[in-house]
């Protein structure tokens, strides 16, 4: 084999992909902003992702929350400095944990579900069936899951932070003997308002890679049952490797401000 | 005798997966008011033939046009405006299985904001006598109901917007005998009581002697014989002697598998309209 022409290859189907994705993301947004909306399923869209990704969101926050203050304890009581840990748990959670760990869980859950839900519409026809039905299928189907993906997951993430200072809060009081006003107090003593909103703008861009990265997936599944299992395996994969890639875009972004 | 104008024309039409050559230059007239069935073996692209006319598979190559107006490379806006005039009976029924039963059959009249939900839903049940089906089924979704009802569904969300063109892809397939009787009896009254144009694709001579004005025969790619239904059992063609005998020996090849049936279900339509 030439290794030229694999390198070749690799490139263009790697280019392929990328521009398809993009033009997928344009053509959605576009089309969708235009109208016709359909405000009953972008409802029904941001009720799935919000509501009921609330459980899987929380327990993992409030893990998350209780080992952070275990963890750092473990690390700042070397250096007899373990007042910080309220300041770590929050800004942890806000900036970076609350975000990615929120989009990765939704991305398992969401994602997968939505490559699996258009991937069967697409293999048994009824995005076809939607085309003869005057039915935009960019409009009715995917429009409202980028809409709901982007607005959902930020508030799903403040929850989450809430959720994980809590966790820090529990562990520190009844484990490391933290006074708990005085952790309340210390918790909000650094925190600013930005911290919390790059992390709401984190959350957003996750939101909305899961979405897109579940419908692209379904959308352009093909042959049958197993294309529908490749195509949610690829909209998991796909999505979370975009969202700690994006993270670390992102951070970079707030980082030199 | 004067001849019904032209519905549908096709000149030409050639449509490639990668190198499997389905459709090679076919040439076909539709007249109105007329039910026109393409009959063929499995996988030889009667599917792809359809999803051309509609759009929803961009042609290689030809000319399609529906009342004069010209498909193929048309605009997503126009398209739209082309498929305004079709209902389509899929061959799996794809019915949207996250609604239910009503919402099925008035969704192409909610989709053209005509009518708010509830007269949705009591066109719904006017339409769904049609098909012999009644109120029970209403709100009911479409994994609750049994083949035949499924398909019973689909067409009477096919009928619901009173199109002026019908297509049938396999509407018997999968149905026991007496089933399939009472579908070929459904869509062929659908079609008188609509005036509409038919075009219809099935493997089930049963099927088209019920519904056909005309027949249509496919053979890699090409329109090989077309004529009246009455003309049919002495064509004088030894392949559509063949396919409506079904004999396993004749001048047909027989196909090792049926690519064009698996390019056409997996493959991704454009987008929209």
């Amino acid at each position: 084999m030439n290794p030229l022409a694999v390198t070749g290859r690799a490139t263009i189907a790697v280019s392929r992909t990328v521009g398809g994705i993009a033009f997928f993301a344009l053509d959605g947004m576009i089309r969708g902003l235009r109208g016709p909306w359909y405000p009953r399923q972008i409802l029904r869209q941001m009720i799935e992702i919000g509501y009921y990704s609330l459980p899987v969101v929380g327990l993992t926050a409030i893990f998350t929350g209780m080992v952070l203050a275990l963890q750092s304890y473990t690390g700042f009581a070397r250096f007899e400095a373990p007042d910080a840990i309220p300041t770590i748990v929050v800004l942890s959670m806000t900036r970076e944990l609350g975000p990615v760990l929120a989009g990765l869980m939704v991305a398992g859950r969401v994602g997968a579900a939505m490559a699996a839900e258009l991937g069967t519409m697409r293999v048994t026809e009824q995005i076809d069936a939607l085309l003869t039905l005057a039915t935009d299928p960019l409009r009715y189907l995917v429009f409202p899951r980028l809409i709901a993906g982007m607005l959902m997951l930020p508030l799903l993430v403040l929850v989450a932070d809430v959720i994980g200072v809590m966790g820090g809060f529990l562990v520190s009081v009844y484990k490391l003997g933290f006074g708990p006003i005085e952790y309340i107090n210390r918790t909000f003593d650094f925190l600013e308002a930005q911290d919390v909103i790059s992390g709401l703008v984190k959350a957003a861009v996750f939101g909305f890679i899961v979405a897109l990265m579940g419908c692209y997936q379904g959308y352009h599944s093909r042959g049958g049952a197993q294309g529908v299992g490749a195509a949610t395996t690829r909209a998991v994969v796909s999505a979370s490797i975009l969202i700690l890639t994006a993270d670390y875009m992102l951070t970079e972004i707030f980082f030199s401000r | 005798m004067n001849r019904p104008p032209v519905k549908i024309r096709i000149r030409g039409l050639r449509k490639s997966f990668g190198d499997n050559r389905v459709l090679r230059g076919l040439d076909l007239d539709v007249p109105a008011g007329r039910s026109v069935v393409v009959i063929g073996g499995s996988g030889t692209g009667k599917s792809v033939l359809l999803k051309c006319i509609l759009g929803l598979l961009p042609a290689d190559a030809g000319s399609i046009t529906v009342d004069g107006e010209e498909v193929v490379g048309a605009s997503n806006a126009t398209l739209d405006r082309i498929r305004r005039k079709f209902g389509m009976l899929f061959q799996g029924a794809a019915l949207f299985d996250s609604l239910p039963v009503w919402e099925n059959v008035a969704f192409g009249l909610l989709a053209r904001r005509q009518l708010d939900r509830a007269e949705a839903r009591e066109r719904a049940l006017e339409i769904l006598a049609r098909v012999g089906l009644g109120a029970e089924v209403l709100d009911l979704f479409p994994a609750e109901l049994s083949g035949g009802m499924q398909k019973r569904v689909a067409l009477a969300r096919a009928i619901a917007t009173e199109p002026e063109i019908l297509f049938f892809d396999e509407p018997t397939t999968g149905l026991d005998p007496i089933m399939a009787d009472v579908i070929n009896e459904l869509v062929r009254r659908s079609v008188e009581k609509l005036g509409a144009t038919a075009v219809s694709i099935t493997h089930d001579m049963a099927s088209v002697r019920k519904i056909a004005d005309r027949v249509a025969m496919l053979y890699e790619g090409v329109i090989i014989w077309e004529g009246a239904l009455a003309e049919i059992d002495r064509s004088g063609n030894p392949y559509v002697d063949q396919f409506i005998h079904g004999r396993a020996e004749g001048p047909i090849r027989v196909l090792q598998m049926a690519p064009a049936d698996r390019a056409v279900r997996g493959e991704p339509s454009r987008h929209g309209p």
